[in-house]
């Protein structure tokens, strides 16, 4: 199992490194390189699902609470949830921020050893599910939020400035992206928060003080749970929403790139 | 049989000889019986910018002359002048010239979509008075293959051709659900009018007319099922619209940046898309600084179209080749029908043969069981079959060729088959 691992690694990254390019492609000339790219991201993704499988079987348990190994399965969470929306044409272009992005943090993850054969953590399985799959299935949302919001922000520009291509590449409309945002933070912000409370717990249980990463976690938490009482409750809308994600999206990163020097468990 | 087509088109012809020539539909179908008669095909087509007389036809000069005597008919001028905005074409520039017709490579705005269906149309009404055969069924069946596979394969028809289009494809680009969106005209401008229109065509759910006098908006608004205000009641029903579109002929600003912002307030956020077309501008310019509006006056409506036109010239190099490619397929196809007979013939030829020598010499196979001679039945036949095969494929891959029809002629020839030709 542990050698699939390895070599289910390569077809993945292929599958990812070929979406990339076609979406590129895409961005100069709209047609059929957006359908290409679409069979790259899925056949990248079954391969990286097979890859984490074979990960999973090696260790018999939960092997992705090393920041690479969970930077793994973050890059499959965003995949998956780009899948969701990304098959649909007006959407391809949100293609052209994700892909490039997951193949780069995938080669990442690889070269630190998370995506490597699969090797069991330190903790209990249960805890590690509950704790690392919640808050990275909330990241992974978080970060689909600000792709989201990057292309608003791209879009209310070029209908500001009236730029006269703009019809020329297909993208979705501000109102759909808006709430786009807005339902993705909603459904990542209750994954961060059970996530976050199953590694209080387990510190008021164990002992421990809090580090670094909890504290910018906290942080990013509150910044969210802002975005959604702006958003629902005083009628924020647009541009100051995709801003408020894109900030809330670099204290992810924060959080992220943090948890490589500091030992967190 | 030979194609043929006869017509004029808005590269050849002002609108006022276009005008003369113009048919309706039935006509369309009376025409295309009266062209067809005596064994011949023909579809006529009529559009805005073009009449095409399509004409399958053994004798080529007969049905050159038919068509031009029913075109002089219709448009009741002399010989010569109609002869001069007319042209002629044959063979497989007539499939060529059909396919950009289909494909909207021939039309003003290149990629519009309007003329497959018209061409659907023609076809359907020649067809209907059974004006139609083999020949021009196939080409019109390829006609409208090629059409779709532009529109599918190449974004020629996907961009606005028309400040109206543009205004409500930029309105998409804010809104995805027109449905349930509300349009605001400001003055009941003609061009306000076509905007409005193509909005409401997408499925735009309410339309609100606010004008100086209310009773000349009233009709407008009940045409398009909306309701006509004031315009001392604009800025109250502003917080409602999610399309403004503003074309009075007021001189000075009708809407200042100072009422939306007032008005957004109450909209909690939610964008609004403001189309000026008014000259001079009715809208205040700065309401585009504004947080969630978007503000597009005629110019900024038509570079966009400009820049949509271009792309759309731009994917016309690309539609072409499609054209290329099905024109040259109904090419293979037609030529193909030239060595069809011959084919038939060679075959018929030899079943004629082996028949004839099985029962000369059934005589001498009397000993044979009826089993032994089914056996022999079927040798006799697998021999003619494999002797004919490589022929008949050689023949079938020389049609395409440009001597062709001479391969067939040397076939005929060789083995005395007649001119079988329909």
């Amino acid at each position: 199992m542990a050698e699939l691992a390895v070599l289910l690694f390569w077809p993945a990254l292929a599958g990812y490194a070929q979406a990339a390019v076609a979406y590129v492609g895409e961005g100069f000339r709209p047609g059929r390189l957006g359908r290409y790219a679409i069979w790259g991201v899925r056949f990248g993704w079954l391969a990286q699902t097979a890859l984490l499988v074979a990960q999973a079987a090696a260790a018999e348990g939960f092997p992705w609470d090393s920041w690479a190994g969970s930077l793994n399965l973050f890059v499959w969470m965003c995949v998956g949830a780009y899948l969701i929306w990304g098959c649909r044409a007006p959407y391809r272009l949100l293609g052209l921020v994700v892909m490039p992005l997951a193949a780069a943090l995938f080669v990442l993850a690889w070269l630190a050893g998370g995506a490597g054969p699969g090797r069991s953590g330190a903790f209990d399985s249960t805890f590690l599910i509950l704790h690392v799959g919640l808050v990275t299935v909330a990241f992974a949302g978080f970060t689909l939020a600000a792709a989201l919001a990057a292309v608003y922000l791209w879009q209310d520009s070029r209908l500001k400035r009236r730029s006269p291509g703009l019809l020329r590449v297909r993208a979705p409309s501000l109102a759909t992206l808006d709430s786009l945002i807005g339902r993705t933070i909603a459904v990542g912000l209750p994954a961060l928060t059970f996530g976050v409370g199953v590694g209080l717990a387990r510190l008021g249980s164990e002992g421990g003080g809090v580090d670094a990463i909890m504290a910018v976690t906290f942080f990013t938490w509150a910044v969210y749970a802002a975005f959604l009482v702006l958003r629902y409750e005083a009628g924020w809308r647009g541009r100051r929403t995709a801003q408020l994600a894109l900030v809330g999206f670099l204290l992810v990163i924060c959080v992220r790139l943090g948890s490589i020097p500091i030992t967190h468990f | 049989m030979n194609l043929l087509l006869v017509g004029t088109s808005h590269h050849h012809a002002p609108v006022e000889l276009r005008e003369r020539l113009a048919f309706g539909g039935e006509a369309a179908g009376a025409l295309a019986a009266r062209l067809a008669a005596g064994g011949g095909e023909a579809v006529a087509l009529a559009t805005c910018n073009r009449v095409c007389l399509y004409l399958a036809h053994d004798d080529a000069t007969e049905a050159r002359a038919r068509a031009t005597a029913e075109l002089q008919a219709l448009s009741d001028l002399p010989a010569a002048a109609l002869e001069s905005a007319l042209y002629v074409k044959s063979g497989a520039d007539v499939a060529l010239h059909l396919f950009r017709v289909a494909a909207g490579l021939d039309s003003m705005v290149p990629g519009e979509t309007q003329i497959l269906g018209q061409v659907r149309s023609a076809f359907e009404r020649a067809d209907r008075q059974g004006a139609t055969g083999p020949v021009l069924h196939r080409l019109f069946r390829q006609a409208l293959h090629a059409g779709k596979r532009v529109r599918h394969e190449t974004g020629i028809a996907e961009n606005p051709a028309s400040v109206s289009s543009a205004a409500a494809e930029l309105a998409a680009r804010v809104f995805d659900d027109l449905g349930s969106r509300t349009i605001l005209l400001v003055g009941a401008g003609k061009m306000a009018e076509l905007a409005a229109a193509n909005l409401l065509s997408r499925g735009v759910g309410r339309l609100v007319v606010a004008n100086r006098s209310v009773e000349r908006a009233q009709p407008l608004a009940e045409r398009f099922g909306g309701r006509a205000v004031g315009l001392d009641a604009l800025e109250e029903q502003l917080a409602g619209a999610d399309v403004v579109i503003a074309s009075t002929g007021a001189r000075e600003l009708v809407l200042t940046a100072g009422q939306v912002e007032r008005a957004l307030r109450r909209r909690r956020g939610t964008p609004v898309f403001f189309i000026d077309i008014a000259v001079p501008r009715d809208l205040d310019p700065a309401i585009n600084d504004l947080d969630g509006c978007y503000l597009y006056d005629i110019d900024d409506l038509e570079r966009v179209v400009e820049e949509s036109v271009a792309g759309r010239r731009g994917e016309a190099a690309r539609a072409e080749a499609i054209v290329d490619e099905e024109a040259r397929a109904f090419d293979a196809w037609q030529r193909s029908l030239d060595v069809v007979p011959a084919i038939a013939g060679l075959r018929r030829r030899a079943e004629e043969i082996r028949a004839a020598e099985l029962a000369r010499a059934r005589a001498r196979l009397v000993g044979l069981s009826p089993r032994e001679l089914t056996a022999v039945e079927s040798l006799t036949a697998q021999i003619v079959n494999k002797l004919l095969h490589v022929p008949t494929v050689r023949l079938k891959e020389a049609a395409a060729a440009p001597d062709g029809a001479a391969r067939a002629d040397a076939l005929r020839y060789l083995f005395d088959l007649g001119d079988d030709r329909p």
